[in-house]
């Protein structure tokens, strides 16, 4: 059997807009991707621990709040902490240009802004994923 | 020994995780990971969640672990999803309900997709329950997807398992007299706030009735729960304790792991016999032609196969 | 042959005669029109001619039952909506400066925002408040905070809204403190608490307890409010949310009169009677861009909600029956792409939601696609209103749409679609079953993924989005927030602590804890006395977590 990529589409902070996060789970399933949606609410441990035990070949979070520049970075922290040095992270929400680069040092290697097409998460899935373990 | 088994066997989850994925993708080395852990399993208890889709089989999961938590109990989930049969990509949601427990060091949830699998459970979920065991988790609670009769595979993979059922759902006793009732060995009715719960489990009760009793039958509980409110769940752990408890003193629950390796030595054997035979025949000549033949008339399926098989038997040599 | 199939009549001699040749010539854009609703939209409607009978049971006059043309006899020729700005960010302090900046420009009413963790129920000190301090509303602590918040603004003399759901009575309790200490009695006090659980459960995500005890906060503060501060709307059932996340106009018309009527259930259940309660509750609506379908949205919600309060709930008084309600522009609508667009989107929902004959208005900033608005954007959200207001003329006549041809069929085709799910409703068992089932979520998750779907292929057009982009997109300033405001916040707790009587404060969350094991008892007059006592948000929300329990969202997707 091939290798399914598996992704965890998270919501980090406390906002209950998961409007975007779950499109992007709908779509990328339809994509054929294998992916683990969690939910509302959770802390960047929680969803650090849900990323190695489901163990995932992508983390996509999504936030809304303005709380992106604290929580990302250290769900990024965490992960690689706890040994998953290479699954690759990226972002969602209402982000201004000027966090982008500040997100990017930080180990978030995307961020997609409101309007951003899905065929655009998709290709960055195609293009990293010859860089996930097996 | 490779350092993944070590790794797993120490209980470290990343291992154990990347070990799941081996067995889930096939990896080359997933026989040799099984070869190395085995001997280190056989501690854990199985438990398998069946029942229709919408009857609280996650919530009822997550009080589960607060439950043995409690106790001190390790606790590993395997929650299934089906697969999409279009995109074969997959959502899988069940552990939202579980997230409580994400960040507590002895639970360990995995979702799974079907993966084109029948049968209520993906077709890693038997190696994943080995590797969870020989990771040291005592309980292993098994999630299927719920779709109902065709659920049988995870009686063969549970000690026990725990069929819950739910007022509303109508067609839901229809299904039960057909079959679906074989496989509960615990009948959970959730829900049991809702008015119409005591219908449901007193139908529960009048269809067992009718189930074969022999000298070793040992009854089947019927426990009332509300994972909504919490109610009930301490009579259904007691309840499925004191079941397991009763077939293991009867013997039943050996006999029902026997069987399970039996089912599994046969498995094996038909897919490693399916591919070598495949294999075998599409090297020998292309397939393509045969088919063709068999279109044309010139031969039926069966004397194809049976030629083959016979050159198979006398010209195969093990690599 | 009546007058109806005369017309008919003639429209298929126009078909074939005039119309045929213009087709032949030039083929329309698209086989299918639709509103952004998918509700099929013909080339030419049809004239509806109605009986006197038929006129008043469908429109009546304004003023009238069945409310069509609008809650009041004279609309804006008697006096505008009130203009109201939702905002707040950081903390106290800067949230009322700008509440005395949009006083000062002709804001007519305050509208609360409040930051999550504060909507969530916990401290800002909370762990879980990590990052979200200040974020996306003020910071709300305990009265300290609400001291410094309305600090100047006699609340006499404004209208103030607050979009605060679990712990509403916690911040209503709040409000009433700060007017006893300014001395202004209950009866002056007015406004409006959200207080709408249930669409939090199917959209907005604010929610802390399961829906029972949530059920009970609701009505013990309808309870409260018919009795303490008449002026007062204790809820504002919401279709904003929904419509946000990615619901139709049917939908959120649907599911926020079932949640309306599943919240008079619980009212009646608890003891109170229809017209004690009912004059008390308010709407809020989404105003999109597809104008006409928008207006025709908010006439169909009057007229069912009426015919909701009248016939099935059995209400003898007027005021029961009138579905007022407050408006905001689609958030969901603004672009983050060439953002001065949102101007334009912004003021055709103005046009909607004053057609559609709105009692109250929010109009968003062209940034939020990107952040909290800055003050200048602020300032032309409030001036497109007041535009609207004074220059354009839609106001000088009630409900002016009335009549149209188009405008009347998709009233009629909207109400009849919004009959049949708050029927499936019903037959689910109510509103709170059917969110619990996730009926009500993978409605709206369908038609959300639908709607993007079409984005995708460009089927259906987003100027500046997915068509007449631009290269250069002009960088906007955005608000920020001081990330060191949860470190503020924490130190004025600290302090806060240190000052008050702890051991009365101590003794009335005990008075609380008691009060919510007994369902008869009011929760209200207890969360009064220990938010006067400088009881933190928290340290209330707390108690109640642990007695009520928390809601677990049930996922569909």
């Amino acid at each position: 059997m091939a290798k399914k990529i598996r992704i965890l589409i998270a919501k980090p902070g406390l906002d209950g807009h998961d409007r975007g996060a779950k499109y992007i789970a709908r779509a990328l399933k339809d994509a054929g991707y294998e992916v683990i949606y969690t939910g509302i609410r959770q802390s960047p441990q929680a969803i650090c621990k849900s990323a190695i035990q489901e163990d995932v070949d992508f983390v996509g979070l999504s936030l809304l709040s303005g709380a992106h520049n604290e929580l990302f970075p250290e769900v990024v922290s965490l992960i690689r902490k706890e040994g998953g040095d290479n699954i690759i992270i990226f972002g969602g929400g209402v982000i201004p240009n000027d966090d982008i680069s500040y997100l990017k040092k930080k180990g978030i290697e995307a961020i997609f802004t409101p309007g951003t097409p899905i065929k655009d998460v998709i290709n960055f899935i195609e293009a990293n994923k010859s860089r996930i373990s097996h | 020994m490779i350092e993944l088994s070590e790794n797993v066997i120490k209980g470290q989850s990343r291992a154990v995780a990347r070990a799941i994925s081996w067995i889930e993708n096939d990896h080359e080395m997933k026989e040799s990971l099984i070869d190395q852990i085995y001997p280190y399993c056989g501690k854990a208890v199985v438990w398998g969640i069946t029942g229709p889709p919408g009857s609280g089989k996650s919530s009822l999961v997550d009080h589960l672990i607060f439950r043995m938590r409690a106790v001190g109990k390790k606790v590993a989930v395997i929650a299934v999803d089906p697969s999409s049969p279009f995109s074969g990509g997959a959502i899988l949601g069940d552990r939202i309900r579980m997230q409580k427990h994400a960040t507590d060091e002895g639970v360990f949830i995995r979702s799974m997709a079907s993966r084109g699998h029948l049968g209520g459970v993906s077709g890693a979920t038997s190696d994943a329950i080995k590797v969870l065991d020989a990771a040291g988790y005592d309980l292993i609670l098994i999630e299927t997807i719920g779709v109902g009769q065709t659920e049988i595979e995870v009686m063969e993979l549970s000690d026990v398992v725990l069929l819950v059922l739910v007022p509303g759902l109508g067609d839901e006793i229809q299904a039960l007299k057909a079959g679906v009732m074989e496989i509960g060995d615990v009948f959970v009715v959730n829900k049991s706030d809702r008015d119409d719960a005591d219908k449901v489990r007193a139908e529960v009760k009048y269809i067992l009735e009718f189930k074969e009793q022999n000298g070793n039958y040992i009854e089947n509980p019927v426990v009332m729960t509300s994972a909504k409110l919490n109610e009930g769940i301490d009579q259904l752990l007691k309840d499925t304790e004191n079941y397991l408890h009763n077939i293991n003193l009867k013997g039943q629950l050996e006999a029902r792991r026997k069987l399970r390796i039996l089912n599994e030595i046969n498995r094996i054997i038909s897919g490693k016999i399916e591919e070598e035979l495949k294999t075998f025949i599409t090297q020998k000549e292309k397939l393509d032609n045969w088919i063709e033949k068999i279109y044309q008339k010139k031969c039926s399926p069966y004397s194809f196969v049976n030629e083959n098989f016979k050159t198979f038997l006398k010209e195969y040599k093990k690599p | 042959m009546t007058e109806l199939n005369k017309i008919t009549h003639s429209k298929q001699k126009w078909e074939s005669e005039i119309l045929k040749t213009t087709l032949e010539r030039n083929p329309e854009r698209k086989p299918d029109f639709s509103t952004s609703s998918w509700i099929p939209v013909e080339r030419v409607s049809l004239p509806v001619l109605l009986s006197e009978e038929q006129y008043m049971a469908k429109l009546g006059f304004p003023g009238d039952y069945p409310f069509t043309r609008g809650v009041q006899p004279t609309m804006y020729r008697g006096r505008f909506w009130t203009m109201r700005q939702y905002a707040g960010f950081g903390t106290a302090e800067e949230s009322n400066q700008r509440y005395k900046y949009l006083l000062s420009q002709g804001q007519t009413g305050l509208s609360v925002a409040f930051d999550l963790p504060t909507q969530i129920g916990y401290d800002s000190d909370d762990p879980m408040s990590i990052g979200e301090v200040g974020k996306v509303g003020v910071a709300i602590d305990s009265l300290k905070d609400m001291e410094m918040l309305f600090d100047g603004i006699p609340l006499d003399q404004v209208s103030t809204s607050m979009t605060i759901n679990a712990p509403a009575a916690v911040l209503l309790a709040l409000y009433i403190a700060v007017a006893e200490e300014q001395g202004i009695s209950n009866d002056k006090i007015r406004g409006t608490i959200q207080n709408d659980i249930l669409k939090e459960y199917i959209a907005r995500g604010t929610y802390i307890f399961p829906p029972e005890p949530s059920l009970r906060l609701v009505t013990n503060i309808f309870e409260y409010c018919s009795k303490e501060i008449p002026r007062w709307n204790s809820i504002s059932i919401s279709g904003y949310h929904i419509r946000e996340a990615g619901s139709t106009a049917v939908q959120e018309v649907a599911f926020t009169l079932a949640n309306g009527i599943e919240y008079i259930n619980a009212a009646l259940q608890s003891g109170l009677d229809i017209d004690q309660f009912a004059g008390g509750l308010s709407f809020f609506f989404n105003a999109h861009n597809d104008l006409l379908e928008e207006v025709a949205k908010f006439r169909a919600a009057r007229r069912i909600w009426a015919k909701i309060i009248k016939e099935k709930f059995k209400a003898k008084n007027p005021k029961s029956m009138m579905l007022r309600f407050h408006t905001q522009t689609g958030g969901s609508t603004l672009t983050a792409q060439q953002p001065d667009n949102n101007i334009v989107r912004v003021t055709i929902q103005t046009l909607a939601a004053v057609l559609g004959g709105t009692q109250s208005l929010h109009t968003n900033s062209r940034d939020e696609a990107m952040g909290l608005p800055t003050e200048d954007a602020v300032q032309i959200a409030l001036r497109t209103q007041q535009i609207v207001a004074h220059e354009s003329g839609v106001t000088n006549s009630v409900d002016p749409l009335a009549g149209s041809y188009f405008v009347e069929s998709l009233t009629d085709k909207i109400e009849e679609s919004v009959w049949r799910y708050i029927n499936k409703i019903e037959q689910l068992g109510g509103m709170v079953r059917a969110i619990e089932a996730g009926y009500i979520q993978k409605e709206i998750q369908n038609a959300a993924y639908k709607y993007q779907q079409e984005v995708e292929k460009n089927e259906r057009i987003i100027v500046g989005v997915n068509q007449f982009t631009s290269k250069n997109e002009s960088m906007i300033e955005i608000l920020r927030v001081d990330p060191a405001l949860r470190k503020i916040q924490s130190e004025k707790l600290q302090k806060l602590k240190a000052e008050r009587d702890n051991s009365q404060v101590k003794q009335l969350l005990i008075k609380l804890r008691d009060a919510a094991r007994d369902e008869k008892v009011n929760l209200m007059p207890v969360i009064l006395e220990a938010v006067k006592a400088y009881a933190t948000l928290g340290e209330i929300c707390g108690v109640l977590r642990k007695e009520f329990g928390e809601y677990q969202e049930s996922v569909v997707l």
